[in-house]
């Protein structure tokens, strides 16, 4: 009988094993959050990667070495950041009429989120690389890592940060909204899709389709309009 | 069976042909983003140009949507092997904490404020002029 020790060193250089690790743990994690009917702060992709971290961790393995399996998914966030154009276009059509309005306060919002993370975690001290990781953490997860990447950040902070963004805007959205006595659905949605894209997406999915419709599209538009503005205020910030 | 078969066979090979157009806009998006030296992300660009084929197209045929919800439905799944990098920058949370979890609090609620605000108000402004006989 071979050992036990021989089995697992063989396992662990194939890419099989924290493919499926990967895999498994995100449906743990699913199953978890749908059992406590859809709590945002027991989101499933917060839940896997603390399982992972914990595995990984405790079985003394560098996350090089998981990356080798796990790289299999984690290419495919380029095309389904493609992919959003379909989900884009079919809003667009939706809500033609309001452009304007639409335009005006997702970028207004846009400019809000990177501002306001940026200066706070100046003012409180934080590093060069946390405050470049920081900047895009309202924009859906791809493209806020491809945006980080290019300024020359850390990409994998920039992805934990943003589903934390998604979490407490989906926590507090409603709460802010409702004492600021935001009655209209448009405006509601707008808000949560700017804020926390696609955590705060399903969250106003939850309220109606309208909601959803206008979170939707917002996550959408504050992509486009971070991976512009965000470069270019950087590159002023750094020159002055 | 034979046709029902054939059908099904052809829906496939539809279905390869709009990843294949997606993985073409990614590949054309990257390669016009390093050409240009634009900031933007490449998948974004291809994003933007598969945007601007729909418009053109003006209709979104129905395998493209099938592809796109395959990938968009499981979109929290592709995020986990970054995510779990993070243990790579336990050094950075130990001094950064503060300022990250303050920074998260305060931008996502300014930001949520601030969007909700300027829609409300632009949504109550009057309507600019319309064209006559538009009721």
């Amino acid at each position: 009988m071979r050992d036990l020790r021989d089995i697992w060193s063989n396992l662990s250089a194939s890419p099989l094993l924290h493919l499926t690790l990967t895999l498994v743990a995100y449906q743990i994690g699913l199953a978890i959050y749908r059992r406590a009917k859809l709590n945002p702060l027991l989101n499933p992709v917060l839940l896997s990667v603390i399982m992972i971290v914990t595995v990984l961790v405790v079985t003394g393995t560098r996350y090089q070495a998981y990356f080798e399996g796990a790289q299999f998914v984690h290419f495919f966030l380029g095309p389904a950041t493609v992919a959003l154009a379909i989900p884009l276009y079919r809003q667009f059509e939706n809500v033609r009429r309001s452009a304007v309005a639409i335009l005006a306060s997702n970028l207004a919002g846009s400019l809000t989120a990177m501002i306001s993370a940026v200066a706070v975690g100046w003012l409180l001290g934080g590093s060069r690389d946390a405050l470049i990781s920081l900047a895009p953490k309202s924009v859906t997860a791809p493209v806020a890592m491809g945006i980080t990447e290019r300024l020359g950040g850390l990409p994998s902070l920039t992805a934990v940060l943003v589903i934390l963004t998604g979490i407490l805007g989906a926590m507090m959205g409603t709460h802010i909204l409702n004492a600021l006595r935001i009655k209209d659905w448009n405006s509601r949605g707008l808000a949560m899709g700017t804020a926390s894209h696609g955590i705060g997406t399903a969250r106003a999915l939850q309220v109606n389709e309208a909601t959803g419709a206008f979170s939707g599209l917002a996550m959408g538009l504050n992509a486009l309009a971070t991976s512009i503005l965000l470069p270019l205020l950087w590159a002023w910030l750094v020159a002055k | 069976m034979r046709r029902l078969h054939f059908i099904d066979v052809e829906d496939r090979v539809f279905m390869l042909g709009y990843l294949t157009l997606i993985f073409c806009c990614q590949l054309i998006g990257e390669l016009l983003a390093t050409a240009t030296g634009l900031p933007v992300p490449g998948p974004v660009c291809g994003m933007l140009l598969l945007l601007a084929g729909l418009m053109v197209h003006g209709s979104i045929p129905a395998d493209l949507a099938g592809v796109s919800s395959g990938l968009l439905d499981n979109l929290s799944l592709l995020f986990i092997p970054a995510g779990v990098g993070v243990m790579l920058h336990a050094n950075l949370l130990a001094r950064d904490w503060l300022p990250l979890s303050v920074a998260l609090i305060v931008s996502t609620g300014l930001t949520i404020a601030v969007t909700a605000m300027t829609m409300t108000w632009l949504s109550r402004a009057p309507e600019p002029e319309r064209p006559a006989g538009d009721e």
